[in-house]
């Protein structure tokens, strides 16, 4: 996840001009660089294809346990979606207009669940919980709200710092909006691109936790993988590649969407952390 | 950038455009500040002020940064709330509506407008929380985008405007929800002094037209002179003096309000006797209000001096500064004060670096205040 961040950071903030004329010297190293790299990423998915063969992937869609494995993590995303949405957007809007002295503070509580590893996470939470929540699946959602709320939070915190919430907040109010009515029209929109950014995050989270839905006995998509794979091995490999494959079509698709709004309203483009102003890219 | 070229003729054109329909002249709103108080830890942002100000007035506040002007113009607007006293709209006390409630149109320092809307929609955003349809919204907001000279710049967004066309749009916003208060907060200090100018007038003649009463709070004292029906200096949370422009000026209340309107020369003078001061040793009047005892500067106008040239007079030129009509003379005195004179440019001609000079003044009442060390 952080390589894949940092391949779309650079790709999209091109260097200033100065540094652009001093580093043609280097292309050579650039492309040097660039192999290794290449090589290092795309060398295991090459083994893994070719392990796979071409009948593993016509299987993996008629073995059992793929569609309902990928189905309940599909949902779990969903459900952990709107749940870090509805409490981290009010809640990171309020600490901006209200609380501005508070961010340092929350930006090192939600690093928390990143410090902590899911085993003690899942471990204490299963100890605690009713025994009515431990049942359900949406336990393991909740969990994924604690996971995903680091990444929600810096995106969205990122996303509103580069707009002036407390003027926007004011004019919207003094024209007679209501601070949700605020949030929905003035505040969401102009923060769209740092909303997909959390998105992807979190669907790519849930759609490849292993630990926790493990530990809390729900055959996720990741776990059903892991299990299978005991049992046929070409197929368990072919259905991590496709699931690669199509987390990559839903990510490309984002920064797709996002870049064309952002061209619109004249924010700047799009990286997965932060909207960096237009001015600051060059042209 | 071709927005700021085209920036001079639309802004001149909105002054002439045909008034709105159904944006006429409306009754104006009174507006009372009542013994606002308001304390941000242990400074006081606004001590005691009060302030009434009439329908359709435009009263501007003026002060240096930190002397609560803000502060109590966001005390009226409902984005800050006053420790004690009370802010009357219409004669209703408005301390418990929100700011959402209150019809107040804002126009604010920074950028305000809605990144993802464009100009049309911004300035329909107000009519759309008050429920309005959505043709009748979008027509009175293209009415005010021409009242603002900015019809062709409708389906633009707010990145594609100037700084002086976005401040343009949001005073049609702010305009457009036909709001009992216009509350401007130094809407055109972040601009460049061409722009501001133009667009000083333009506000000046939309806000008479519609006879919306309205606060102005700027630091800049050309500013407020220009614009305002009543000025209101501020300092230290309080209201110093308020008064019409001219007042202001010629009769200020105190000596923070003549030298913080307008250019003051120091001259340190004496009491001689109840009510008269001595100063470049002739004795006058004192305007009451200033201390009666101690040591003490006298209070002169650039243009409440006179000079002439003068073998053995009581100064020397040490700079000239050409004004247009008038010429600031800076003469030395003895005693190392060095004060400045304003005198019509011919007349100013002789009076090179180094000429001798004579300094001195009017009969009239002057202003003193304790002498500054």
């Amino acid at each position: 996840m952080a390589a894949l961040t940092k391949d779309l950071d650079i790709a999209t903030a091109p260097p200033p001009p100065a540094a652009r004329s001093r580093r043609r010297g280097s292309g050579a190293w650039r492309w040097v660089v660039m192999v290794i790299a290449g090589v290092y990423f795309l060398l295991p998915l090459y083994a893994a294809l070719r392990f796979a063969g071409l009948s593993g992937f016509g299987d993996v869609f008629t073995t059992p346990g793929f569609g309902s494995s990928l189905w309940l993590s599909i949902r779990l995303a969903a459900v952990t979606w709107v749940i870090t949405m509805v409490l981290m957007i009010p809640t990171t809007v309020y600490v901006h207009l209200r609380m501005p002295r508070m961010r340092r503070l929350l930006e090192g509580a939600t690093i928390l669940p990143i410090v902590i590893p899911p085993v003690v996470l899942i471990v204490g939470v299963l100890q605690v919980m009713p025994l009515a929540l431990r049942s359900t699946v949406w336990l393991l959602a909740l969990e994924y709200v604690v996971l995903a709320m680091p990444f929600a939070y810096r995106a969205i915190d990122a996303g509103l710092r580069a707009i002036d919430v407390k003027t926007l907040t004011e004019a919207a109010g003094s024209l007679g909006s209501g601070l949700f009515s605020t949030i929905w029209r003035v505040i969401l929109p102009n923060i769209r691109t740092a909303v997909l950014s959390a998105t992807i995050l979190i669907v790519a989270l849930v759609l490849g936790e292993f630990t926790m839905a493990s530990l809390d006995l729900q055959q996720t998509f990741p776990v059903w993988i892991v299990l299978f794979d005991q049992e046929n091995a070409q197929i368990s490999v072919a259905a991590s590649i496709f699931a690669l494959v199509v987390t990559w079509i839903f990510l490309m698709l984002i920064t797709v969407i996002a870049t064309r709004q952002s061209r619109r309203t004249g924010r700047g483009q799009v990286t997965l952390f932060t909207v960096a102003p237009r001015e600051t890219i060059g042209n | 950038m071709t927005a700021k070229a085209n920036e001079t003729e639309t802004a001149a054109a909105a002054v002439n455009a045909p008034l709105a329909a159904g944006s006429g002249p409306r009754e104006g709103t009174p507006v009372s500040l009542r013994n606002l108080s308001r304390a941000f830890g242990a400074t006081k942002a606004l001590d005691g002020m009060s302030l009434d100000i009439a329908p359709g007035e435009l009263v501007a506040l003026l002060g240096p940064s930190g002397c609560g002007k803000t502060t109590a113009l966001r005390i009226v607007a409902g984005f800050e709330f006053a420790d004690s006293g009370e802010v009357l709209v219409g004669g209703r006390d408005v301390s418990g509506v929100p700011a959402s409630k209150r019809d107040m149109g804002m126009v604010f320092q920074s950028y305000s407008l809605f990144p993802n809307m464009n100009a049309l929609d911004n300035v329909a955003f107000g009519l759309r929380m008050r429920k309005m349809g959505t043709t009748q919204r979008r027509g009175k907001a293209g009415e005010l985008l021409e009242m603002v000279g900015l019809s062709p710049q409708a389906a633009q967004f707010p990145h594609q405007l100037s700084g002086g066309q976005q401040q343009r749009v949001a005073l049609a916003r702010a305009l457009a929800i036909e709001p009992r208060v216009l509350l401007l907060d130094e809407p055109l200090s972040a601009l460049d002094a061409k722009v501001r100018l133009q667009l000083r007038e333009q506000i000046r003649t939309l806000q008479q037209r519609l006879g919306t009463t309205t606060i102005f709070v700027t630091h800049d004292q050309e500013e407020a002179l220009s614009m305002a029906d009543r000025v209101g200096v501020m300092r230290n949370g309080k209201l110093e003096q308020i008064a019409e422009p001219a007042e202001l000026y010629t009769s200020p209340a105190t000596a923070f309000v003549a030298e913080f309107v307008g250019t003051m020369n120091r001259l340190p003078g004496e009491l001689s006797g109840p009510g008269t001061v001595t100063v470049l040793g002739v004795s006058v009047a004192v305007i009451e209000g200033g201390p009666t005892s101690g040591l003490v500067d006298v209070l002169l106008r650039p243009e409440g001096l006179t000079v002439a040239p003068a073998e053995g007079g009581n100064g020397i030129v040490t700079g000239r500064t050409f004004l247009g009509a008038v010429t600031r003379v800076a003469v030395l005195l003895s005693g190392d004060t060095e004060v400045r004179v304003d005198v019509p440019s011919a007349t100013a001609a002789p009076m090179t670096l180094g000429t001798a000079v004579q300094v001195g003044l009017p009969a009239a009442p002057v202003l003193v205040a304790p002498r500054e060390s």
